[in-house]
């Protein structure tokens, strides 16, 4: 594509754009003009709009009315090829790429380059390699694709886009699967694609990361565009009054409730994965009741294995764990949540919620064998009934009943439903594995309350979290895990976030 | 999983429906181009139709469907593919027939007997099926391979054992070889449909107690909701305490116990003893009756109605002169867009659902909400 030297005309310009639901405005008049090779951030609440709207720019839904302009040119999309032809691509929130295939596969799935009868393979390698070396992604086209990080997974998917001869990309919450350095590797990323004369339009509804990237920010709330303002003349307090119309909520413990009844100990935890790697080496700790535990690390250290392995459900090499005074080493995942361990995962779709069930059905699971779900052998359908509905108005679960759909619900009250359940029934220990991710700052906040009132009713609580934020505010004793271990214990009263970063990568430790 | 409104019984409906219909146009289609014609088809079922004779074999044929229905529909709740229903009733009804005939059954009294093939058909269902469940607890041995491959070793079992030199003998005047025939002290009773010779099934009554059975185990308790939860996600049901491989072992030794069910309201209703005619392949009619019936008690029971009418009006057509594999054909094409149709409809209801949800909340609450 020609490079015109003065004023080139912006990459993508939405005018007017509105596109109504039955009885819902998701857009009205929305006004955004991207500035080609500038990094471009679009912030909001969740539901303020801003997945409907790039589903319009990425030609997944027709707008009802308004105009796009590619590089000054009016166009309209039918489908996503319409796009990407345009040179628009999209890399989304969860990838979209097939474990069992290389990275190579992958790359081409879809746009196969072809030789004859054949496929070329040799030249979409060369292909992958220059995009990779032109634009610093570090990409290796024949691993497996299963074998990646979340962070190398994601500049797959960016670099699958680029493959496709995409201009403009948008990255849908690109920060939200990943840990600070990943976060600054994308960073440094996007600032190389931005230097090659790409344009980035990056949705997010973290302020301090779009502060430190963007070059122009839209405020999106309600649906429309509230605000256009440069990243210099702006605080991220200023930008979050412009995003909810008040302050954030600041995740704080008040006074102490640590006792020293110790409620979950785990002794020389060690998990050996089934590629004969160490995953979790040797971990031990008390959490009393009371006690908030967090646990902090780059994502892939070992925190996936904890829990699964506290949780029954991974079987650890060897170690003790101990549930009130009970050996639950090898007790099933049944047994210890019989024994009041709830467990919010940290993928919820994966693990904590039936998408294809109702939110009663919901309310049973994990607990489908105590009251008041279950009477003996049968299901107690009125009193899972009842229950859902108390959880849901406690937890402010935003649904029209309880006989819809989980997947008929926004992320945010799912979470809220899954933390409900889970601390239905008198939990003495949550295993909460980032309970706020994905979530809308009014949800977080009343997830964080939630988590306080039982901490101060004596439950303890192991939290895992790439939010340092939450985790230093929320925590009464903080743990750094790296590569299966736990290196390091901090106050989380004098903690900062900067320090607790370095802890996490192993930088100024000795060995 | 929801409650009944008429808009979701619509929808619930639209699918077989709308896959009925395009099957009947697919098939007029195909009679009009082979130069036959369609008016003449459906004339020629509709006088099938008016016949008791064929309406009370229509429900026999049923009733056996249904069975074999519900076995699958076991299997698929917990997305388990048990292909091999075909062998495991086979096996099933070859051995308890082999059983209920034996002279020493002959002075047991007539429940007590007819009980005992019936458990023992729906045991050994169970342990063929539970070969196929032990392999893939075990060994991992994907159940689809494993129960296609069930189904070939039965059925060379089934004519190994079939052989006047084990379990059967030659019947009389024929070259056919059946196990000993069951005496009226081992047979379930018919019960007369006005206006036809042929008896409907007495095991009828089997097969919609296992309909009931199978609604109540999947919507009452505590089994059945591991089970679905298991279908519609492994992984969470794993972290909610469910154990897989205890799942995997259950469904699929209940799914063959009802497999074994199969045979019996043909053996003891009709047959009276497992000879080389016993019906073939009801295990993949059963397949096709539980995705057209979507697994649900009610809906199998129709939908294995329509194929058991379908079957037997097949016989008029070749009276009229109209090739009978014109209804092979529309089974097939039933079967084939109602599975398109389901999955649009699904899709069609998620997203029906969110906008629902969407118009009965508005927007999301702002902070202010929240705090105040």
């Amino acid at each position: 594509m020609p490079h015109q030297a003065d004023t080139p005309a912006p990459a993508v310009e939405l005018s007017g754009i509105t596109k109504r639901f039955p009885g819902v405005i998701a857009n009205s008049d929305v006004n955004i003009t991207v500035r080609a090779g500038t990094v471009h951030a679009l912030v909001g609440e969740n539901g303020a709009g801003k997945s409907t709207l790039m589903k319009i720019l990425y030609g997944m839904q027709p707008p009802d009315e308004g105009t796009i302009a590619v590089d000054g040119h009016p166009v309209s999309f039918g489908s996503p090829a319409d796009a990407i032809r345009a040179g628009i691509g999209m890399v989304h929130q969860h990838f979209m790429l097939a474990d069992n295939l290389t990275v190579l596969e992958n790359v081409v799935l879809g746009s196969e380059p072809r030789k004859g009868l054949g496929l070329d393979f040799a030249a979409a390698r060369a292909k992958i390699r220059q995009i990779s070396d032109a634009y610093g992604l570090g990409v290796r086209p024949d691993r497996l694709v299963d074998d990646l990080g979340v962070g190398e997974r994601q500049r797959v998917e960016i670099l699958k886009v680029l493959y496709r001869g995409a201009r403009t990309l948008i990255l849908d919450e690109p920060t939200a699967v990943l840990v600070p350095q990943e976060v600054d590797e994308l960073f440094g990323n996007l600032r190389d694609l931005k230097a090659e004369g790409l344009t980035i339009l990056f949705i997010s509804h973290k302020l301090d990361e779009v502060l430190s990237v963007a070059d122009d920010i839209t405020v999106m709330r309600r649906g429309t565009t509230v605000a256009s303002v440069s990243p210099s003349g702006v605080t991220a307090r200023k930008l979050a009054e412009l995003m909810v119309g008040s302050e954030l909520p600041v995740p704080e413990l008040r006074e102490s409730t640590v006792t020293d009844q110790a409620v979950l100990d785990v002794r020389g935890l060690t998990v050996v994965g089934a590629d004969g790697r160490t995953v979790l080496d040797d971990v031990s700790f008390t959490i009393h009741a009371g006690e908030v535990l967090g646990i902090a690390g780059v994502e892939g250290n070992g925190q996936a294995e904890l829990v699964e392995a506290l949780m029954g459900i991974r079987v650890p090499t060897a170690g003790k764990i101990t549930l009130a005074d009970r050996d639950i080493t090898r007790a099933s995942t049944r047994h210890r949540r019989e024994a009041g361990m709830g467990y919010v995962p940290e993928d919820r779709h994966r693990q904590g919620v039936l998408l294809e069930a109702t939110l009663w059905e919901n309310r049973v699971l994990g607990h489908q064998t105590r009251p008041p779900n279950a009477r003996g052998p049968l299901l107690d359908r009125r009193g899972a009934k009842a229950d859902t509905r108390r959880i849901v108005e406690e937890y402010d679960v935003r649904t029209p009943g309880i006989e819809v759909n989980a997947a008929a619900l926004s992320g945010g009250n799912q979470q809220k439903l899954i933390v409900g359940r889970e601390m239905s029934g008198d939990p003495v220990v949550l295993i909460a594995s980032h309970p706020t991710r994905g979530v809308d700052v009014g949800a977080q906040a009343a997830i964080w309350e939630h988590i306080r009132r039982a901490r101060a009713d004596r439950l303890a609580v192991l939290l895992i979290s790439a939010d340092l934020d939450e985790l230093i505010g929320m925590s009464d004793t903080l743990a750094v895990i790296l590569r299966g271990r736990l290196v390091a214990d901090h106050d989380p009263a004098t903690v900062t976030p900067e320090q607790l970063g370095s802890a996490m990568t192993g930088a100024g430790r000795e060995d | 999983m929801r409650k009944l409104s008429p808009r979701s019984v619509l929808l619930g409906l639209a699918a077989p429906v709308g896959a009925l219909v395009f099957a009947l146009l697919v098939c007029a289609a195909i009679l009009a181009l082979t130069g036959k014609s369609p008016a003449d088809t459906i004339d020629a079922m509709a006088t099938a139709t008016q016949r008791p004779r064929t309406i009370a074999n229509s429900i026999n044929s049923a009733t056996t469907y249904y069975l074999a229905a519900v076995a699958v529909a076991i299997g698929f709740k917990m997305k388990l593919f048990n292909i091999g229903v075909d062998g495991q009733y086979r096996m099933a009804a070859m051995l308890s027939a082999a059983l209920a005939g034996a002279t020493f059954m002959s002075g047991v009294p007539q429940f007590l007997r007819i009980a005992m093939t019936i458990v023992a058909a729906m045991l050994v269902g169970a342990a063929w099926a539970g070969l196929a469940a032990l392999l893939k607890v075990t060994r991992g041995v994907s159940e689809v391979i494993s129960t296609i491959m069930l189904n070939a070793i039965a059925t060379y079992l089934v004519s190994y054992l079939l052989n006047p030199a084990r379990l059967a003998q030659a019947t009389a005047g024929s070259n056919n070889i059946s196990t000993r025939r069951i005496d009226a002290g081992g047979q379930v009773p018919g019960l007369p449909y006005p206006g036809s010779t042929s008896k409907v099934f007495g095991l009828i009554f089997l097969a919609v107690l296992v309909g009931v059975l199978y609604w109540f185990v999947l919507s009452r308790t505590r089994f059945g909701f591991e089970l679905k939860a298991t279908g519609l996600s492994e992984s969470a049901a794993v972290a909610s305490g469910v154990s897989v491989k205890r799942m995997v072992v259950y469904s699929m030794l209940i799914s063959g116990a009802v497999a074994g069910l199969v045979g019996m309201p043909q053996l003891l209703g009709s047959s009276y003893g497992y000879a080389l005619d016993f019906p073939p392949g009801l295990g993949f009619i059963g397949i096709a009756v539980a995705l057209l019936g979507r697994n649900h008690p009610v809906g199998m029971a129709v939908s294995a109605l329509l194929w058991g009418y379908l079957d037997n009006t097949a016989n008029s057509l070749d009276v009229a002169g109209i090739p009978r594999e014109i209804v092979a054909i529309m089974q097939g094409v039933i079967v084939l867009s109602v599975v398109a149709a389901y999955e649009l409809v699904r899709r069609y209801r998620v997203r029906a659902e969110q906008q629902e949800v969407g118009r009965a909340l508005g927007r999301t609450k702002t902070l202010e909400e929240v705090s105040s």
